[in-house]
């Protein structure tokens, strides 16, 4: 937990949490402050992150969503677009210890039944019946990152020839599991974000990079448009554009559309940070002996100018991410971004779009709660890199 | 300070000239022209094609001429007060709009107010009362609040009225209201209906707010100027009232302009969510049956709402910081 740095006398770790503008304490420069002293600007940035704990728990957090990402196949229980009208509006089935024969791991069955007001199928819990389950279970065949095929998930029923199936959140109106739609939802929403970002980061870079380093008239050119793209209400644009999708794309093609639709208006943010490191760097020392020795203009903005803003981009792009996921989620789940048969999060939302469909059918807004638990570590882990970003300060 | 303003208003046309433009470009987007789409849609209901009123559409906007002719007609229209006609709804869209945009912004208003007076304590609250257990509270809070999309918020909330209360909270009428003429009953009525949605609106913006007014004061609580007004015996609460909370304002204001075009877009998803009469779910169903002209009227009264945002913000800053108001005399 503590590093090996911090002296014993005065415990950092006795210092109240860092909220987001706290300044974190650096080890004491009393003691070990050579291996300070000769540290690389990562391992300084690393020392202070590791301090903001709930920085890191997000971080755990966040690498365990990009793995449901990587491999939706392996954390799913069923295929995500079987469906079966039958079994619709399954309430959630809860993992359970302990059934009474001795079965470790078990869900509770569930069986139909009509009421006799509404004359309505509901699904009651079958007390009788146990679905045994168990994990690394064998089930539906797939690639494993689209290379290894196999059959292994992280959860299935004991019994794979006995037809038995368990829903973790039960189902939607088709019939179709949404746990393993979350699964697979996860994976596009999450991309999505990433992409988005990693095109704003691209544009940022080079257009705030650009106006930074050269000033004057691009600067001034570059700077009125980045002004006036921030003055625009985005919400509306995306929804305009995104609504002039062509119907008949497939859904690879409304995905990289969407991406490039996010990332148009989300560009600016970045730019404008970047502009502002590369304006104050411009003056520094090391930049102008840099030229002075004859270096060009690309090796002085990438070999000496970007490598000291590093982790300035990463805590802006960590930040960046979650509001293009919500971003994302909402278009979706107003029918305007990814549409079906595509799965996202606002996709799975748009199942609980209306009163009707929750007063039924609750557990249908559970992927929302995917959508906060991301959002929030993502939030949280930006943060904490943003405050450790600057080591020396 | 007049110079200023008048600066700034003469920026104002110009903007939104370039915003027409823009807007003009996004309903121009979807492939064919709407005529095209409206003539393929009366044809699939089986409706009789009437190929006068296709030819008066064609000519109204020019739709047989190129682009800026096309540009020029609808702005031309649009300056001389007419927005021109829904093929959805067979109306024109000032109507359609009229009432739906006094609405939209009386629900931003509102919510603005919900959040300034939320965010605002808490902000001071959390700042001179640093790590305290409330602080936290906040803290905690508008994390959440930044995380959850406000749809989600507005679902939850639906859920939960018609779960415990078994009510319906969508709509800003209650139905025998919905088509009645304006009167104090009426007015009585929003009014009781709008805060629910203004108060998930203001959701949002209350964490993001708290979390700046909080940074901002405390930036200015450690400034020697604090010691100096203690030593001198001055009550903590006149003093920190007095100053820091003044000057931690104003990077507050300057949040309006951003705050302000979000509030107004933002309120788009929540009133879709809870089927309010204001211009969001108009613009959205525009955009789905791709009557276009509808679309574009809206989104350029989005447009003119951001720019308007923006100016109030400028001006009020300019207004509370002399240092902004001389920079370019």
């Amino acid at each position: 937990m503590s590093t090996n740095l911090a002296p014993p006398v005065s415990d950092p770790q006795n210092l109240p949490p860092t909220g987001d503008e706290a300044a974190v304490v650096l080890p004491d420069i009393g003691r070990d402050a050579e291996a300070i002293y000769v540290a690389p600007n990562w391992k300084l940035v690393w020392w202070r992150f590791k301090k903001h704990r709930l920085a890191l728990v997000s971080g755990i957090v966040v690498i365990f969503i990009a793995t449901i990402a990587l491999l939706p196949e392996f954390y799913s229980t069923l295929p995500p677009h079987e469906s079966d009208s039958i079994r619709s509006f399954i309430p959630p089935q809860r993992l359970r210890f302990f059934a009474g024969d001795g079965t470790f791991l078990y869900v509770q069955d569930v069986k139909g039944q009509r009421n006799q007001k509404t004359l309505m199928m509901e699904w009651v819990p079958d007390e009788e019946k146990i679905i045994p389950v168990k994990l690394f279970a064998r089930g539906f065949e797939y690639n494993l990152l689209g290379l290894i095929p196999t059959d292994i998930h992280l959860l299935g029923v004991e019994n794979p020839d006995s037809g038995q199936k368990f829903h973790l959140l039960g189902t939607d109106r088709l019939g179709r599991d949404q746990w393993s739609r979350l699964m697979f939802g996860t994976r596009v929403s999450l991309s999505i974000g990433l992409i988005a970002v990693m095109l704003s980061i691209f544009l940022g870079i080079l257009l705030g990079g650009i106006s930074g380093y050269f000033g004057g008239t691009t600067d001034l050119i570059i700077q009125r448009l980045i002004e006036l793209l921030q003055s625009l209400p985005p919400i509306p644009i995306w929804m305009a554009l995104t609504a002039s999708l062509p119907r008949d794309w497939s859904v690879e093609q409304t995905y990289f559309a969407i991406t490039i639709i996010l990332s148009l208006l989300g560009w600016t943010t970045l730019g404008r940070e970047v502009r502002g490191r590369f304006l104050s760097l411009r003056e520094e020392d090391f930049v102008v002996a840099a030229e002075l020795i004859g270096c060009g203009k690309p090796r002085v903005i990438f070999r000496h100018m970007v490598p000291t803003f590093y982790s300035h981009i990463i805590a802006a792009s960590t930040l960046a991410i979650p509001v293009m996921i919500i971003n994302e989620t909402f278009l979706s789940f107003l029918g305007l971004g990814m549409r079906p048969p595509a799965i996202s999060w606002g996709v799975l939302l748009q199942e609980a779009q209306n009163l009707q469909s929750i007063a039924l059918a609750p557990w249908l807004l559970l992927p929302g709660l995917a959508v906060i638990i991301t959002v929030l570590a993502l939030n949280i882990l930006g943060d904490g890199i943003r405050d450790a970003a600057d080591p020396y300060s | 300070m007049a110079q200023y303003i008048i600066k700034r208003l003469l920026l104002l046309p110009f903007l939104l000239f370039i915003f027409s433009i823009i807007a003009f470009i996004l309903i121009q987007a979807p492939p064919g022209d709407f005529v095209t789409s409206y003539i393929a849609e009366l044809a699939a209901s089986g409706s009789a094609v009437d190929q006068a009123q296709i030819d008066a559409l064609r000519e109204q906007y020019g739709l047989d001429q190129p682009m800026t002719v096309q540009y020029f007609k609808w702005m031309g229209n649009i300056l001389q007060g007419d927005l021109g006609v829904s093929l959805d709804w067979k109306k024109p869209n000032n109507e359609l709009i009229r009432e739906r945009f006094a609405l939209t912004l009386a629900l931003g208003v509102f919510t603005f107010l919900i959040t300034w007076s939320i965010a605002i304590p808490i902000g001071i609250y959390s700042a001179t009362h640093q790590y305290s257990f409330l602080d936290y509270f906040f803290t905690v809070f508008n994390y959440f609040g930044v995380a959850t999309p406000t749809f989600m918020t507005a679902l939850v909330v639906m859920y939960l009225a018609f779960k415990y209360f078994g009510i319906s909270v969508t709509g800003l009428f209650s139905p025998e209201y919905v088509d009645a003429p304006w009167s104090w009953d009426k007015f009585v009525d929003l009014l009781s209906h709008l805060w629910l949605p203004a108060l998930i609106l203001a959701l949002d913006g209350t964490a993001r707010l708290a979390r700046v007014m909080r940074a901002n004061l405390l930036d200015e609580l450690k400034k020697p100027y604090m010691e100096m007004a203690r030593a001198k015996g001055m009550s903590e609460w006149r003093l920190v009232m007095k100053y820091p909370v003044r000057l931690a304002f104003n990077p507050l204001v300057s949040t309006i302009g951003w705050y302000l075009p979000l509030l107004f877009s933002g309120s788009l998803i929540v009133a879709t969510v809870l089927n309010l009469p204001t211009i969001g779910p108009l613009l959205l169903r525009a955009l789905i049956v791709q009557d276009m002209f509808l679309a574009g009227a809206i989104i350029l009264i989005y447009m003119f709402l951001a720019v308007i945002g923006t100016m109030i913000s400028d001006i009020l800053l300019a207004w509370l910081d002399p240092r902004i108001r001389m920079e370019g005399s």
